[in-house]
């Protein structure tokens, strides 16, 4: 009996430590997708070569990854260092500079490189399936679950073999048998398998109960095919031209019909790249412009009355809960932050997806790693002590002052 | 030191076993673990088996709304968005809260095509940027459910055309129209009355005050030939006597005043001088509160002092026969005398021979072109009782042949209401323009609700000169028309009433461009300020004022005085649930009104003896207070007592504005009796006091009286460590009287200097950047309650209503805590402003298990609702019982609708109607039942104001933020901003207040963010008593050696 209770206490802390050591991979994993799309998604995909290369299977390309961390870090000092790679690489994309990076430790390079493994190669994702692609972890963690289910029916075997083993030498010394007791019914399985079951119910609960209210990835159909990439991809739109609210107060208002009657007045049928939904379908841009139309009371030809129009009905995509304060200009104005590192790459989709989770977490975690704009702004004068201290060297200047470090992950920053 | 006596209560005076109890607690209610035969909830039948019911019925449920979708929002933008609007930024508009008379220059706080907010427009030197509590409350008027929302006529709703087409048929040829208002203001709308009258030949105008000034009026007509009330000017006044004005309450101008009294309250430390106020008066009031020193005298007495007061001030001698009163009179007119040329002594009596007698005084001491200038006149009452009178008389006799009514309500505040009302039955055409279908439109045939004020056009001249205009804030939420469009229209006016106004300021101010400048201020000043005028007095009438006045009979063995109170005043305030939850500054009760006795009167007559502790326990503790009958000239209410210390033993006090009809809304319906009925006639004008006759009827009415609420305990035990208070006289003998106090105090943890360091084994944390403070000064501090209100409003305080505060349970995050001491009958009251104090050593933060309450690097006790779980611990362990528990929805927060039904009262829920919920704060949260909460230091405005700052690439400043309780206040008692910053206003007020700074409980080492100024009271007498009490105490000392 002994030996069943250590081997169970095994299984049980092999099944705990799995867990964990899931749970871990999926929070580097996500911080890799923020780092990379905030600081590498502006020039580089990860299948494909844009600006930059396209980055899967980049480990594997550099001969050192010591090499790699550097280059990233630091490129312009790496290129000196006169590495072959390097040079071949920064000739073959016509010496255009990679921007430096010296804000990112190594351990965010590493999220970040992680974040690319996990990125599936292109052939072996439907295109389609983009609104239900699985989480990029999710192969990982069925590849564990699988394994585990593996070792834990060989496990199962084993004893069952080992007791049959042990019941026969019994036997055989001729001491008096115990009453057989199947293995259903005995306690330690039963034990063994409800423990097992509070963990894996426990976790899923748990996630799930997490997850209640959050709606990544949600892409709802909206009352005209809006198309984000025509607009702020192709045609370049400066995204303060139609969103102006976010560098002024707590809101990035969606656009009233008569900013859209600006540019539309002109353009009346849309000649571009052919643009299709979700599920494949065709768009007809030009349809999509004659619904706008309808809804500014517009006739091609005759003059544009601002104050016929009505209001278009969009469907909100970015949900906060109401205890919760966000404002904007905070973050565009004060903060500098791109638009992309919270709504993802804009330019590059259609119709809009949440991006990110909008979890606490998620906000919780670009406090401690984004730094504002000490030396620039003249509000942040009055830290006299935190300006010697950068001087002196005393806070790491790489590092510099954080969002966190001025009180930015504080309850009341945020909840009022 | 000798510490001299400070109490809250009457139990704590005592240091009776119920007080000594309950300030152990934090929460006045046993937990409700007990089931309903009496039994322990444990012992009680099948407690498992409803424990696993509710259990699984509350899994089920939060499964089964878990599992429910998201539900789609829709985010729809503007069509055509106006240049100046962006979603989510707020825009002020100036404009002006007008309220029967009452004027107060405002912006108001615009968000998203709602005004949610009024804050004091600064441009306006009348107010100087200060408000009062009904200001505060005002805009939630706008958004009151009893609101009229369409025309009728009968009662049956009409259009507007139908109603100008049946009205005009109606008034045809009419003689004897009379359009009955409350005092008008505004130059324009008497423009527009003045063309209507044109228009129809023997009408005229009567203008109805609730509470009437005509006395005052009546007064100066005779002795300086002008229907009118002189600008009265405190700041200049070195002495003031008032003979019973509460004019920091609701006297005239109170906003107006309590900043020009504050002027000569305020103390330069290094070399103090202030003015001295002595008051007289009957029933404990506001201003008498804040008196340096206070006389009792009876109603009946007014007159007579009043003329002793002229022949002291003359160098006679006093003839009365009240030892104190006799003492007080001859020290007022010493105060006078010595101050001659900067003294003012005003009077609240509606008795033409008193205000003319106070004229003669005021003229004696030079009053006049100094302290009371007649270059501009106070227009905010108007009204002549006589004119009135006549017109009941009229409309009785049949000769009005149209009434239209605006702002009046005689049928509920005229004393004789049956009267007016038999009257109104024989005028053939009753119009009213009431918003409400208040006591006398629900007896008109039309009625045409006007506006809310934030909805109108219009202008007001409260005072002359000094005009402040009023544009629309929103779109008129209902079908309502101005007024003055119904006269126009009806005048056959072409214009509309905005083209009037327009038209009439545009010429004044210099075309369309001058017009848009004023617009934008809100006020038009004169250029240049005008030089005050002293006014010629005509003294005939003084002398048969005075043998009227000495002639006059003595009162009775009890005497009735109507008052006002500060949020209610005449009735305009009794259905706002705002002023109604605002405790009454002088009796700290909410939601009632009540009869008013000094403790001598309540040992007669409902045998309460207070300095018994059970009595005084039984009375104090249990909400149920004693009844009595009072009856004035046969006509007769009852009403519960409230004992109030500073009461005269022969009054008693009942305030008006009570009893109103359930039509104007739920918070006023079943609330208080109506006093009104309890005034008379006397002479030409109403009186407010009379000869009563009070019995005890042995029942008891509960009262939700938060004086015995948030009680908390002191080290020492006598509340000098809460509450500093010393008299002038004391502060010039020793000015570091109360440093030296506090470094004896910490002597035992390093002193003053390093008591943040030594006083503790928490470490001492730096604050980089920012570090908030606030510093309120008792000496300018008057408990007028503005910033209560202000604080609801910004900060989405719930009401309660009446059943929970009985309970203990109000949410105001700001309190006015009232103090005694002295003479248990005369004694003196301080007010002291109580928030959280955002200590940097909060015992709340350590107790907390999910930390849900913590402390913020520039120095903010932070809450945070939503992780909050609700133990209370904090609320326990915080020594200034500041913390507030929703112990229900009071919100309407929590995602079921109504769920609230039967556990809080009809007017809580009527605060979550979706049309009074318009006026929430969008920025701060909306708590839900089951956390805490308590004042934030106005979070939002910080974080508004650190961002425009950081926008703008700079320093924070002053200028930037001023937090809701602050930007309310009349007298800028309080200060607030970046301790961290020597160059900010909180700062400088610590630098150069050195030695009457204190922190409320400092021992503690909670460390507060909030300093003091102690309150200094310019008297002398208190020092003698002093050295009296140490002599006594030494002679006490030798004998027991």
């Amino acid at each position: 009996m002994i030996s069943y209770r250590s081997i169970a206490k095994t299984l049980l802390l092999s099944a705990v430590l799995l867990l964990g050591s899931l749970l871990a991979t999926n929070v580097s994993a996500q911080d890799g997708k923020t780092l990379f799309s905030t600081n590498c998604a502006a020039c580089h995909a990860v299948n494909k070569r844009s600006t930059g290369p396209a980055l899967a299977g980049v480990e594997d390309r550099w001969p050192d990854k010591t090499k790699l961390h550097a280059w990233i870090k630091n490129s312009a000092a790496f290129l000196k260092t006169g590495d072959v790679y390097a040079n071949n690489l920064y000739n073959e994309y016509n010496k255009t500079a990679m921007n430096l990076f010296p804000g990112l430790s190594d351990k965010d390079i590493d999220a970040i490189l992680g974040y690319i493994k996990s990125v599936p190669a292109p052939g072996s994702e439907k295109p389609a399936a983009g609104a239900a692609a699985p989480a990029p972890e999710g192969d990982n963690s069925l590849l564990f679950g699988v394994l585990t289910l593996v070792l834990a029916v060989v496990a199962l075997i084993l004893l069952r073999v080992n007791s049959n083993l042990r019941k026969l030498s019994i036997e055989r010394s001729g001491e008096a048998s115990e009453e057989e007791i199947p293995f259903w019914k005995h306690k330690s399985y039963i034990a063994l398998i409800a423990v097992v079951l509070f963990i894996v119910g426990g976790y899923l609960t748990t996630k799930g109960a997490m997850g209640l209210g959050r709606s990544q990835n949600y892409q709802p159909v909206q009352p005209i095919y809006y198309s984000h990439k025509v607009h702020a991809g192709t045609n370049q739109i400066n995204c303060l031209y139609c969103h102006g609210g976010a560098q002024e107060g707590k809101h990035s208002n969606i656009p009233s019909v008569n900013i859209c009657m600006n540019c539309h007045m002109s353009i009346n049928e849309y000649k571009g790249e052919k643009i299709y939904t979700e599920e494949g379908v065709e768009v007809d841009g030009t349809k999509e412009i004659q619904k706008l139309y309808k809804y500014a009371g517009f006739t091609v030809g005759k003059p544009f009355d601002a104050s016929a129009a009505k209001p278009i009905e969009w469907t909100r995509i970015h949900n906060l809960p109401d205890h919760v304060y966000f404002n904007h200009s905070q973050h565009v104005k004060a903060g500098k932050v791109q638009c992309q590192t919270c709504h993802g790459d804009i330019t590059k989709m259609d119709e809009v997806k949440q991006f990110a989770d909008l979890s606490m977490g998620w906000c919780i975690n670009c406090h401690r790693e984004t730094k504002v704009q000490f030396k620039d702004n003249g509000f942040y004068s009055i830290y006299e002590k935190f300006h010697q201290d950068l001087k002196s060297g005393k806070i790491d200047s790489t590092k510099g002052i954080t969002v966190e470090k001025i009180g930015g992950t504080e309850c009341q920053k945020c909840h009022y | 030191m000798e510490q001299k006596k400070i109490w809250q209560s009457f139990g704590e005076l005592n240091q009776s076993e119920a007080f000594n109890k309950d300030v152990k607690d934090e929460f006045k209610e046993e937990l409700p673990f007990v089931a309903e035969d009496g039994k322990s909830f444990l012992e009680a039948k099948a407690p498992r088996r409803d424990f696993l019911k509710y259990l699984g019925f509350s899994t089920a449920a939060a499964a089964a709304a878990a599992s429910c979708e998201m539900p789609v929002k829709k985010s729809i933008p503007f069509a055509n968005r106006p240049e100046e609007i962006v979603p989510g930024v707020s825009k002020y508009y100036a404009t002006t809260y007008v309220q029967d008379g009452d004027v107060v220059s405002v912006l108001a706080k615009v968000r998203d095509g709602r005004p949610i907010k009024l804050e004091g427009n600064d441009y306006s030197p009348v107010t100087g940027g200060g408000t009062s509590a009904r200001v505060q409350a005002s805009v939630l008027d706008l958004y009151d459910t009893a609101r009229l929302r369409f025309p009728t006529i009968d009662g049956k709703e009409v259009t507007f055309e139908a109603a100008d087409n049946s009205i005009a048929e109606s008034i045809k040829g009419a003689t004897g129209a009379v359009i009955l208002t409350s005092t008008i203001t505004s130059p324009t709308t008497k423009e527009v009355i003045a063309q209507f009258l044109a228009k129809f030949p023997g009408s005229r105008h009567v203008t109805y005050d609730a509470v009437s000034y005509s006395g005052l009026l009546l007064a100066n007509e005779l002795t300086f030939g002008k229907k009118a009330i002189p600008s009265y000017m405190f700041q200049n006044a070195k002495a003031i006597v008032s003979l019973g004005a509460d004019f920091l309450g609701t006297w005239l101008s109170p906003v107006e005043f309590a900043k020009q009294y504050a002027a000569g309250k305020k103390i330069n430390e290094k070399s103090p001088e202030m003015s001295k106020h002595i008051h007289f008066e009957s029933v404990a009031s506001l201003t008498g509160s804040n008196a340096d020193e206070k006389f009792l005298h009876r109603p009946s007495e007014t007159a007579a002092i009043a003329a002793a007061l002229l022949s002291a001030v003359k160098g006679s001698e006093v003839s009365i026969a009240d030892k104190k009163l006799k003492e007080g009179i001859e020290k007022a007119a010493k105060a006078l005398n010595a101050n001659k040329g900067a003294a003012l002594v005003v009077s609240g009596s509606n008795d033409v021979n008193v205000q003319v007698i106070v004229n003669a005084i005021n003229d004696a001491i030079g009053a006049y072109g100094v302290t009371i200038d007649w270059a501009s006149t106070l227009n905010y009452r108007a009204g002549i009782d006589a004119d009135f009178v006549k017109l009941v008389e009229d409309m009785n006799a049949g000769s009005v042949g149209a009434l239209l009514i605006h702002g009046a309500n005689p049928s509920y505040s005229w004393f004789a209401a049956d009267k007016f009302n038999a009257g109104l039955k024989k005028v053939k055409t009753t119009i009213s323009f009431n918003t409400k279908l208040d006591e006398t439109s629900v007896l008109c045939k039309y009625v045409l609700p006007d506006h809310h004020f934030l909805e109108s056009w219009g202008d007001a001249e409260g005072k002359s000169g000094y005009i402040s205009l009023i544009q629309p804030t929103i779109n008129p939420l209902f079908k309502t028309r101005q007024w003055q469009d119904s006269l126009l229209k009806w005048s056959g006016a072409s214009a509309d009433y905005l083209a009037f106004v327009k038209n009439y300021w545009s010429a004044k101010v210099g075309g369309e461009t001058g017009w848009d400048k004023a617009l934008q201020a809100g006020v038009i000043n004169p250029s240049l300020a005008l030089s005050a005028v002293k006014g010629s007095f005509n003294s005939s009438a003084v002398a048969a004022a005075i043998t009227a006045a000495t002639s006059g009979k003595k009162g009775g063995a009890v005497e009735i005085v109507l008052y006002e109170k500060v949020g209610i005043g005449a009735g305009q305030g009794a259905s706002n649930p705002w002023l109604q939850e605002l405790p009454d500054p002088v009796t700290r009760a909410t939601w009632d009104n009540y009869v008013v006795v000094s403790p001598k009167m309540a040992k007669e007559l409902v045998k309460i003896d207070l300095n018994n502790n059970g009595q005084a326990d039984a009375y104090e503790v249990n909400p149920p207070k004693p009844c009595v009958k009072v009856t004035v000239n046969g006509k007769s209410i009852e009403l519960p007592v409230l004992i109030i210390p500073g009461t005269q033993e022969n009054t008693i006090g009942i305030a008006v504005g009570y009893g109103r009809s359930e039509n104007i809304g739920k918070a006023a319906a079943g609330v208080g009796k109506n006093a009104f009925v309890l005034a008379g006639l006397s002479g030409a004008t109403v009186s407010f006091s009379a000869d009563a006759t009070v019995t005890a009827t042995g029942e008891k009415y509960p009262v939700a009286l938060t004086q015995t609420h948030s009680r908390y305990d002191t080290a020492q035990g006598n509340r000098t460590e809460v509450m500093k208070e010393l008299t002038l006289a004391e502060y010039m003998a020793n000015p570091k009287e109360i440093l030296n106090d506090r470094e004896e105090e910490l002597k035992p943890y390093g002193g003053i200097e390093k008591f943040e360091g030594q006083g503790t084994i928490y470490p001492v944390y730096n604050r980089p950047g920012i570090k908030w403070g606030m510093s309120v000064d008792l000496n300018s501090c008057n408990g007028c309650g503005a910033c209560v209100v202000a604080c609801n409003a910004e900060n989405n305080v719930a009401v309660v209503g009446k059943p929970e505060v009985l309970r203990g349970h109000e949410m105001h995050w700001l309190r006015i805590d009232r103090y005694f001491s002295g003479d248990m009958e005369n004694p003196n009251v301080v007010f002291q402003p109580m928030m959280c104090q955002h200590c940097d050593n909060a015992p709340c933060e350590n107790v907390c298990p999910v930390a849900a309450t913590n402390h913020s690097s520039e120095g903010l006790n932070q809450m945070t609702y939503n992780r909050c779980i609700g133990t209370r611990y904090c609320a326990n362990n915080c020594p200034y019982k500041v913390r507030r528990f929703n112990w229900a929805d009071y919100t309407g927060a929590d995602s079921f609708p109504d769920n609230q039904e039967g556990i809080v009262n009809d007017v809580v829920l009527n605060m979550n109607d979706d049309l009074t919920r318009m006026v929430l704060n969008p920025d701060v949260t909306v708590r839900s039942r089951g956390v805490i909460e308590k004042c934030s230091f106005c979070v939002q405005r910080l974080q508004e104001a650190k961002l425009t700052a950081k926008k703008d690439s700079r320093p924070l400043e002053d200028g930037d933020l001023k937090v809701a309780c602050q930007q309310a206040c009349p007298t800028h008692a309080i200060t607030f901003g970046n301790a961290n910053n020597k160059e900010s206003a909180i700062s400088k007020v610590r630098v150069d207040n050195p030695y009457r700074s204190f922190y409320v409980l400092e021992q503690l080492h909670v460390l507060p963010g909030v300093t003091y100024l102690a309150k200094v009271r310019n008297a002398e007498e208190e020092k003698e008593a002093k050295a009296e009490k140490k002599e006594e105490k030494k002679a006490e000392k030798a004998e027991t050696k």
